[in-house]
């Protein structure tokens, strides 16, 4: 019985954990510029940090051959011929971490040109490891009811 | 939950007693690994556009690490195209055991490579290589053709599979993970074991041949060596031999006490770390330095990758276990305590896939209509466009994944630890932290 009430504990501590609203800082939108040259096989720069509500606009020039830009999550992408320049512009409405990855085969480790854009603080992550840190309080504990 | 005996069901029995419907699987499978290879050597270098890249490296993967090894355990073995050719050479048959066999050198495997070194060192040496041979099909074709001659070769000089059991770089992290499926092929009955009489199933009979894998199924207490041919279903003469559904990881209950085994979860649990960030993280000088192969960059990749795997991630879990008060070799409480890493790393290659597999899936629909990048359109997908699946439910995908391995793997080290007799309290913080590390690399 006390192992289903600690059980049952640990799963609604997980649901916080994972869901529950965290206070969102009251920063103004602004609009965020960035010039990213894109070269066999990567961005540069290769990590974009913006606040949620922001503009977003992206200069991709690419300095080898046709590369492109497509954003996860937002499914949003331009591309850019060998020595030109392409904008891509959008308002980061969702936060969180998100990769971005070339969207034309240019090569052998095109699958693999990723870079990572963070919209406000990454609070998947440490939801996450909350999560983790939980399930190893919660394994230990019931470990210790049992024994 | 108590084991079900799949086996007793008729129709599975006697799909897996007969060899036919095993061929016709296997038949398919060798032309689709032949043809894979042809496509690395002969069809377009754009890898995103060769069969042999998407076919092999994302269809294949994800079918082997997201479905076959998590729920079936050494399931792929048992339809493998790798060992056939070389197989049927040494028997002298496809079917059945023929009334003359072969003269072929039929030798043992010498005592010192009979253990997962070799399969270590060969999972090391496609890693070290791996951002050149996932992206370029010619290498993918050769290292393909490599396995499959290299396992002839080995087919004629020694007795049984010898490149399954020892060389296949596959094979080493396959048999190390299918201990948690829950799916186990084992004896009814140790006694009927002990008094029959010629032991068929470890040596063949008219009915079938002896174990390829060189295990006496009357020995078997977990699935690591077993690559569930169902040839000792075939050759029992007492119909002793079951295939069981059981809980996950029940293998895990009794530890490892071997280093070659303890080092592979080591390799893959750091493999899949150092994946995740060179792969899918967005440092583009480590995505250089893993491609241009013998640059100084690449040299030091190597040596970074080495260290991790045989210095950094075995040290501190020395470290960790150092103070476990016991009176066991630390050698033992090493190898024994390893094992809780086994669901950790699985879980982790099940994150890591998930992202890579998502992404590239789309893939498979044009290298389906034009596998050689020749311009056909076979099926009308050839001009496909590539679009990640599922991006949205991937992050939540992952932590669930990492946290449930990690709750798997603080399970498993509670049951090691209580085995040796020591605290568990120093592996799980061990894995709670590799945890947190694979979790900021994929999020």
């Amino acid at each position: 019985m006390r192992f289903r009430i600690s059980l049952l504990l640990f799963v609604m501590a997980g649901l916080v954990v994972a869901f529950a609203p965290l206070p969102v800082p009251a920063i103004a939108p602004q609009e965020r510029t960035f010039q990213i040259d894109a070269h066999q096989f990567a961005y540069s720069p290769s990590e974009l940090k913006v606040n949620e509500g922001d503009t977003v606009i992206i200069q991709l020039v690419s300095s080898d051959v046709v590369h492109g830009i497509y954003v996860d999550g937002y499914d949003i992408s331009v591309e850019a011929d060998p020595g030109q320049s392409a904008i891509l512009t959008f308002v980061a409405d969702k936060p969180g971490s998100f990769r971005f990855r070339c969207n034309v085969t240019c090569g052998a480790m095109h699958p693999f040109m990723i870079g990572k854009l963070t919209v406000g603080p990454n609070n998947w992550l440490y939801r996450s490891i909350g999560l983790a840190a939980l399930a190893v309080l919660g394994v230990t504990v019931s470990r210790k009811q049992k024994v | 939950m108590a084991k079900i005996e799949l086996t007793r069901i008729p129709f599975i029995k006697n799909a897996l007693k007969s060899r036919y419907p095993q061929l016709a699987v296997f038949i398919v499978m060798l032309i689709g690994y032949i043809f894979a290879i042809l496509a690395g050597l002969i069809g377009t270098p754009v890898g995103s556009h060769n069969f042999s890249i998407v076919f092999v490296w994302i269809a294949w993967w994800a079918i082997l690490i997201l479905v076959a090894v998590p729920f079936f355990g050494r399931g792929w073995c048992a339809v493998c195209p790798i060992p056939l050719p070389g197989e049927w050479l040494q028997r002298g048959a496809v079917l059945s055991p023929p009334d003359k066999r072969p003269k072929w050198l039929n030798l043992r495997v010498p005592k010192m490579f009979r253990n997962i070194w070799l399969q270590n060192i060969s999972f090391l040496l496609l890693a070290l290589f791996s951002s050149v041979l996932l992206t370029t099909p010619n290498i993918t074709g050769v290292v393909l053709a490599t396995m499959l001659f290299a396992a002839i070769r080995l087919s004629t000089v020694f007795e049984r599979r010898a490149f399954c059991r020892y060389l296949c770089p596959v094979g080493g992290f396959i048999g190390l993970y299918s201990q948690t499926a829950p799916i186990e092929l084992r004896i009814k009955d140790k006694q009927v074991c002990v008094t029959c009489e010629g032991k068929p199933c470890y040596n063949g009979s008219q009915a079938g041949y002896g174990c390829p894998w060189d295990v006496f199924p009357g020995g078997l207490t977990k699935n690591t060596y077993c690559g569930l041919c169902m040839e000792c279903i075939r050759t029992c003469p007492h119909d002793n031999i079951a295939v069981n559904l059981r809980p996950f990881s029940a293998d895990l209950a009794k530890p490892s006490t071997r280093m070659d085994e303890a080092f592979k979860a080591f390799i893959m649990l750091g493999s899949a770390m150092i994946y995740a960030g060179i792969l899918l993280g967005p440092w583009g000088i480590l995505k250089d330095a893993a491609y241009n192969v013998g640059t100084d960059a690449w040299f030091t990749y190597v040596a970074a990758f080495l260290a991790i795997i045989f210095v950094a991630l075995p040290g501190l879990f020395t470290v960790g276990i150092l103070h476990t008060k016991n009176t066991l070799p630390l050698k033992q409480r090493f190898a024994s305590l390893s094992t809780a890493l086994i669901p950790l790393g699985l879980m982790f290659w099940v994150a890591f896939s998930l992202s890579f597999v998502l992404t590239n899936a789309s893939y498979i629909l044009t290298a389906l209509s034009d596998p050689l990048g020749l311009g056909w359109n076979l099926f009308g997908t050839a001009n496909a466009t590539w679009q990640p699946m599922l991006t949205s439910m991937l992050a939540p995908a992952q932590t669930l994944a990492l946290v449930g391995g990690l709750i798997w793997s603080a399970r498993t080290a509670q049951k090691a630890a209580g085995e040796v007799k020591v605290s568990p309290i120093p592996v799980i913080v061990y894995c709670f932290i590799a945890t947190c590390l694979m979790l900021w690399l994929l999020l």
